[in-house]
C-alpha cells in the first residue's frame, strides 16, 4: 500500500474527528466560547494556554486546532499529490479537497464573529461532511483496489443498482443537511418523543421547529428504504463481487446504528455524547455510500488500465519532471 | 469525459453549498421618537410598594456541576441553581417589575454605572434593569476566563471575551427590551437577565418577595411582572399625588 494512500487514511481520521469535535461544539452550546477569530482570546491559536481551556473552550478551542491540522495535514496532501500522483483528475481533486477546507475555515470564522447565523451555521455543518466524504473518496481513487484489482473484474452493468448507488448518498447528503439545519435551529426536540409524534404518527400542531423536526424524521425513513434497497440489491444480485457486498453490509450496520442514536438523541433530551455519535455515523454512512457508489460506477472514472501503465513509473515521475521531460 | 468524475466531484460541493446557503437577514432595530417630559412636581410624586409571591412548590434547586473548569469549582460559592428565589414567607425573588404603559415624555438616562459582577462563575445580581443609555459595566472578578453574551432581539448582539481577573466591558442598550439575556458560552451555567427600559421605574423583588418603585407622576400605570420561569403578569394600577400604591403578584408553581 502506497505511502500516499496511507496519508489520505490518516487525514480521513483527523477529519472524521474534526467532525466529532464540531458536534461536541455544538452539542454543549460551546460555538461562541471563544468570541474571536482567528485568534482565542487575542492570543495566536497555538500560543493559547492549555491550562486555559476549561469548560467551552475546551471544545471550541479544540476544534479549532484540529481543524488547524486538518488544514496542514491537506496542504501535505496537496505536496504529495502533485509529486507523487500520475493522474491529473486526482491531483486536481487534492486541489478541490484543498479549496474546501480553506472555506470550511473561512465559514467557521464567519460564523463565529456573526454570532452563529443559522444559514452559515449549516452551510460549515454541510461541507464539512462534504470534506470527509471526499477525503474518503481520494482514499479510493489511490486504493491498490482501485488502480490494479477492479480493473480485472467485470464492469456493473445493473442499472437498477447504478441509480440506487447514486440516489442513496444523495439522499442521504440532504438528510445530513436537514439535520445541521435542525441542530443549529435548536429544534431537535420540538417533537418530544419517539418513534411517535406527540403520540401520534402525524404531528397534530405544526411550527417551523416541528417541521424541520419532522422533515428530518421523513427522510430517515427515506435514506433506511434505500439503504434497504441498494444493500439487498448487492446482496441478492451481486454477492460474489466483495468489492460491492462489503460496503453494502457495513452500510446496513451504520443505517441501524444511526438510528439508533437518533432515537437516543430524543430520548435522552439531546445528550452531547450521544448527539455527537449521531452526527459522525451520519457522517461515515454517507461516506460509505459513496465509496459503494464509486466501486459500482468504477468505470466511470479515467482510466485504471492507464493508471496501471502509470503506476510503475510514477516513482520516477519526479526526476522526469524536473528534468524537462514531460510525462 | 476524461475529467467527468472531477466535474461530478465539483458540481456536487458547489450544490451543497448553494444549498446550504440562503435566507437570513436581520432586522434592524428601529428608534422611537421620543418627546420631552412633561415637568413634574416631585413633591407631588408618588410611589408603588408591593410582593410577588409563589404559589405552590417550586422545583427543588439543583446543584450545579462545574467541574468543567477546576478554578470555578475552587472559586464556587453557590453551586445551585438559582430560578427559583423562594424566601421564607413564599415570597419570589428575581422578578423584574417595571411600569409598562401610562409614562409619558422622555426620561434621560441615569448618569450612575450598573455593575454585573462575574464572581465564583456566577453572575450577580442574576436579574437587574437598567436604562436605555445607561452605562452596564461587566466585570471578571474570577481568575478565570469569561465570555458575556448578550442574546438580545432589539438590541445590538455581541459577545467578548474577558481572560483576565479584573478585566472590565462598558455596554450601553439603544432600545428597550424587557428582557436581554445575559450568558457566559465557557461556563454554561452561568446566565442573567437584565430589563432595559427607556424610565427609571423598575424594580427587581427581594427573596421576600418586596419591590418599590419611586417617584413616580401620578397616573394610571400598567406594571408588568417578569420572571425567567413563569413568564409575566400585568396589572393596571393607579398612583396618586403623595401616595403609595400596593400591588401584589401571585405567580403559580404548579
Amino acid at each position: 500500500m502506497g505511502f500516499v494512500h496511507r496519508y489520505i487514511q490518516l487525514l480521513s481520521v483527523a477529519s472524521a474527528l474534526l467532525i466529532t469535535a464540531g458536534g461536541l461544539v455544538t452539542s454543549t452550546g460551546s460555538g461562541l466560547a471563544v468570541p474571536d477569530w482567528p485568534n482565542s482570546y487575542g492570543y495566536f491559536m497555538f500560543a493559547f494556554p492549555f491550562s486555559s481551556m476549561v469548560g467551552g473552550i475546551f471544545y471550541e478551542h479544540g476544534h479549532r486546532l484540529i481543524a488547524s491540522t486538518v488544514g496542514i495535514l491537506t496542504i501535505g496532501l496537496v505536496v504529495l499529490l502533485t509529486r507523487q500522483e500520475s493522474r491529473r483528475w486526482v491531483r486536481q481533486l487534492g486541489w478541490i479537497i484543498l479549496a474546501a477546507v480553506i472555506v470550511q475555515g473561512l465559514l467557521g470564522g464567519i460564523t463565529v464573529l456573526f454570532f452563529l447565523p443559522t444559514p452559515i451555521s449549516v452551510s460549515h455543518a454541510g461541507l464539512a461532511h462534504l470534506f470527509f466524504s471526499l477525503v474518503v473518496s481520494l482514499g479510493v481513487f489511490t486504493s491498490p483496489g482501485w488502480r490494479t484489482s477492479y480493473v480485472r473484474l467485470t464492469p456493473i452493468n445493473d442499472q437498477i443498482l447504478k441509480r440506487l448507488a447514486i440516489c442513496t448518498p444523495v439522499i442521504i447528503y440532504f438528510q445530513i443537511l436537514i439535520g445541521a439545519t435542525m441542530r443549529h435551529t435548536g429544534a431537535g426536540l420540538a417533537i418530544p418523543d419517539f418513534p411517535l409524534a406527540f403520540g401520534q404518527l402525524i404531528p397534530s400542531t405544526w411550527s417551523t421547529a416541528i417541521s424541520i423536526n419532522f422533515a428530518h424524521r421523513i427522510g430517515a425513513a427515506i435514506v433506511t428504504m434505500l439503504v434497504f434497497a441498494e444493500a439487498g440489491h448487492v446482496l441478492a444480485h451481486h454477492w460474489a463481487r466483495r468489492e460491492l457486498r462489503r460496503p453494502a453490509v457495513l452500510l446496513v450496520g451504520l443505517l441501524l446504528v444511526q438510528i439508533f442514536f437518533g432515537a437516543w438523541t430524543v430520548l435522552s433530551g439531546k445528550q452531547f455524547i450521544v448527539n455527537t455519535t449521531h452526527v459522525i455515523t451520519g457522517s461515515v454512512l454517507l461516506a460509505t455510500a459513496i465509496v459503494l457508489a464509486l466501486r459500482v460506477h468504477h468505470n466511470w472514472f479515467p482510466n485504471t488500465t492507464t493508471n496501471l501503465k502509470h503506476a510503475q513509473y510514477s516513482s520516477i515521475r519526479l526526476p522526469l519532471k524536473n528534468s524537462g521531460i514531460q510525462s | 469525459m476524461q475529467h467527468r468524475s472531477l466535474c461530478a466531484f465539483t458540481a456536487v460541493l458547489v450544490l451543497a453549498i448553494a444549498s446550504a446557503c440562503g435566507g437570513g437577514g436581520s432586522d434592524a432595530p428601529s428608534e422611537p421618537a421620543e418627546s420631552a417630559a412633561p415637568a413634574f412636581d416631585p413633591s407631588t410624586a408618588g410611589n408603588i410598594a408591593g410582593t410577588v409571591m409563589l404559589e405552590g412548590e417550586p422545583p427543588e434547586a439543583e446543584t450545579i456541576r462545574m467541574n468543567s473548569d477546576p478554578v470555578c469549582v475552587k472559586e464556587a460559592t453557590n453551586t445551585e441553581t438559582d430560578y427559583y428565589a423562594v424566601g421564607d414567607n413564599g415570597g419570589l425573588g428575581n422578578v423584574f417589575i417595571y411600569v409598562k404603559e401610562g409614562l409619558q415624555g422622555s426620561f434621560p438616562a441615569d448618569s450612575s454605572t450598573v455593575i454585573l459582577d462575574q464572581n465564583g462563575c456566577r453572575y450577580t445580581p442574576h436579574v437587574f434593569g437598567i436604562q436605555v443609555g445607561q452605562t452596564l459595566q461587566v466585570v471578571n472578578n474570577d481568575p478565570t476566563l469569561h465570555n458575556i453574551h448578550a442574546t438580545p432581539t432589539n438590541n445590538a448582539e455581541f459577545n467578548t471575551g474577558q481572560p483576565i481577573e479584573g478585566m472590565t466591558f462598558d455596554r450601553t442598550f439603544d432600545t428597550a427590551e424587557v428582557m436581554v439575556p445575559f450568558k457566559c458560552d465557557v461556563h454554561g451555567w452561568m446566565n442573567a437577565f437584565v430589563g432595559v427600559v427607556d424610565h427609571p421605574f423598575f424594580s427587581v423583588s427581594g427573596r421576600d418577595g418586596a419591590f418599590d418603585i419611586s417617584t413616580l407622576p401620578p397616573g394610571n400605570y400598567v406594571i408588568e411582572a417578569w420572571h425567567e420561569e413563569l413568564g409575566t403578569q400585568t396589572q393596571e394600577i393607579t398612583v396618586a399625588e403623595g401616595e403609595t400604591a400596593p400591588v401584589s403578584f401571585v405567580f403559580s408553581a404548579s
